[in-house]
């Protein structure tokens, strides 16, 4: 997955600056960075939820399609988990995770609701099927909207702040599900404030500033050692406590 | 009381004409509405013109003239026809006019309600891949249904109390009947000394046809409008 050259505005807010980034498959890279830098518009472009001005964004070599069935399809490949969970609201909980296979991978009923038992199961809520999302906490609810993204096969994830609308002890079983799926060779792009979970889990960092890329480095050469003044300058912000 | 008890089969005859009336169209303007919503909201400008140009034009055109409209200009001038039976054919084109009319009404509750469908759940949808029409009817529009039965209802009573515009082009029944507000007048035309009892007596009958509903939707709405 590549991103060339990519610049998007809001009116006069140059929020993406040339931005270049490539992701192996397999590769984690944790993308950090002050409010307002551009990091989850990012992510967010990656699939065209937001769409860019200039620049290309390439899948497997193919450039994004711009709109109708094409660009479906891509976003079928791409996993998408979001801050505030976005779990169907009127659907149970299996519901959520089926209705994806089922309407868009044309998944047999039974099939897709065996898959989806399975996945619920791994992210620890199996028990919770039946429920609808709002008797669900914050913690569940995203490992089910993790659930749901995996049971589409995407080939990326992208998880846009996925622990900053939880509560502290929340955060942990959700970082251990996106651990799980570091480890099982998943490609993922996370954008987040977890910093236990960049040095863990992330093969690089990325750090972004005012619409840029100013970094990126393995976590271990990036905490310990940052090169440019504006990370030095995060880092002692949000690690000295 | 005896001119209402001669004509009690009469009256009941004239309301069942006017539930058939909103029954037929009420099911019409629930099905364009949503479609003229779904245009409304669509990606594809023209369709958005459309959705707006027919709301607008509509929506501010007084019933009346939409109902003669239906039987002068659609019927008269450009030959379209429902049946051979003038009854009938004065029927159905009394429900066009009635379905199209409300329809308008339909799509602005729907497009509120639309509205109200917290944006997280369209970028979900669109996430996994769904297309506009997917999204609209498994995520958008269930959720934008039950937000707005309420207002629905409204529009559906409003709709049921506009059925008697109908008399504006003869709407009756196959023996010649009018429709509640039409019989209503002949009555009063024949039987002057008891105009209050009858005004009574059919408003009374638009009392009992709306209020279920009102309740009903009100019901229906604490119930399934809770599931957030």
């Amino acid at each position: 997955m590549e991103l060339r050259g990519v610049q998007k505005w809001y009116g006069d807010l140059h929020v993406l600056q040339d931005i270049d980034l490539s992701v192996a498959q397999g590769e984690v890279v944790v993308v950090i960075g002050p409010s307002g830098s551009g990091k989850s518009t990012l992510c967010r472009t990656i699939n065209r939820l937001e769409p860019v001005d200039e620049g290309t964004i390439l899948i497997d070599g193919a450039p994004l399609p711009q709109e109708g069935k094409a660009l479906a399809r891509h976003r079928a490949d791409v996993g998408m988990v979001f801050q505030s969970f976005n779990l169907f609201a009127h659907k149970t909980i299996l519901d959520n995770v089926t209705l994806g296979p089922i309407k868009v991978r044309k998944m047999a009923k039974a099939d897709a609701e065996k898959r989806a038992h399975e996945l619920l199961d791994r992210v620890g809520v199996g028990h919770q099927a039946a429920k609808y999302p709002a008797q669900l906490s914050g913690g569940q609810q995203q490992r089910v909207a993790i659930a749901r993204s995996l049971a589409m096969d995407p080939k990326v994830m992208l998880f846009d702040e996925p622990t900053s609308a939880l509560d502290p002890e929340m955060i942990k079983e959700v970082l251990d599900v996106m651990v799980d799926l570091a480890e099982r060779g998943m490609t993922m792009i996370v954008v987040t404030h977890e910093m236990g979970f960049a040095r863990t889990a992330a093969n690089r960092v990325v750090f972004m500033a005012d619409g840029r890329i100013v970094e990126s480095a393995d976590p271990e050469s990036f905490f310990t050692n940052p090169q440019s003044d504006r990370a030095r300058d995060f880092l002692g912000k949000i690690l000295k406590h | 009381m005896d001119v209402i008890i001669e004509a009690f089969p009469d009256i009941l005859q004239a309301f069942w004409l006017n539930i058939r009336l909103a029954l037929y169209s009420g099911v019409l303007a629930l099905v364009l509405g949503t479609l003229l919503a779904a245009f409304r909201v669509s990606p594809v400008p023209l369709l958005r013109l459309i959705g707006t140009v027919w709301v607008n034009t509509i929506r501010n055109t007084p019933l009346t003239l939409v109902i003669t409209f239906m039987l002068f200009g659609l019927s008269y001038q450009l030959g379209v026809t429902f049946s051979d039976t003038i009854s009938e054919n004065v029927f159905w084109l009394a429900v066009v006019g009635l379905g199209v009319y409300t329809a308008a009404f339909v799509c602005e509750v729907l497009r509120a309600g639309i509205n109200t469908v917290d944006v997280g759940q369209s970028e979900a949808a669109r996430s996994l891949g769904f297309t506009f029409t997917q999204n609209l009817r498994l995520v958008i529009l269930p959720q934008a249904f039950r937000a707005v039965i309420a207002p629905l209802g409204s529009t559906f009573i409003a709709l049921i109390k506009n059925t008697t515009i109908a008399v504006v082009i003869g709407v009756t029944t196959a023996e010649g009947i009018n429709e509640s507000s039409g019989l209503m007048r002949t009555l009063i035309e024949f039987n002057g000394d008891q105009t209050i009892l009858i005004f009574a007596v059919f408003a009374l009958g638009f009392v009992i046809i709306t209020l279920p509903i009102g309740l009903l939707t009100s019901w229906a709405a604490k119930r399934l409008g809770g599931v957030r």
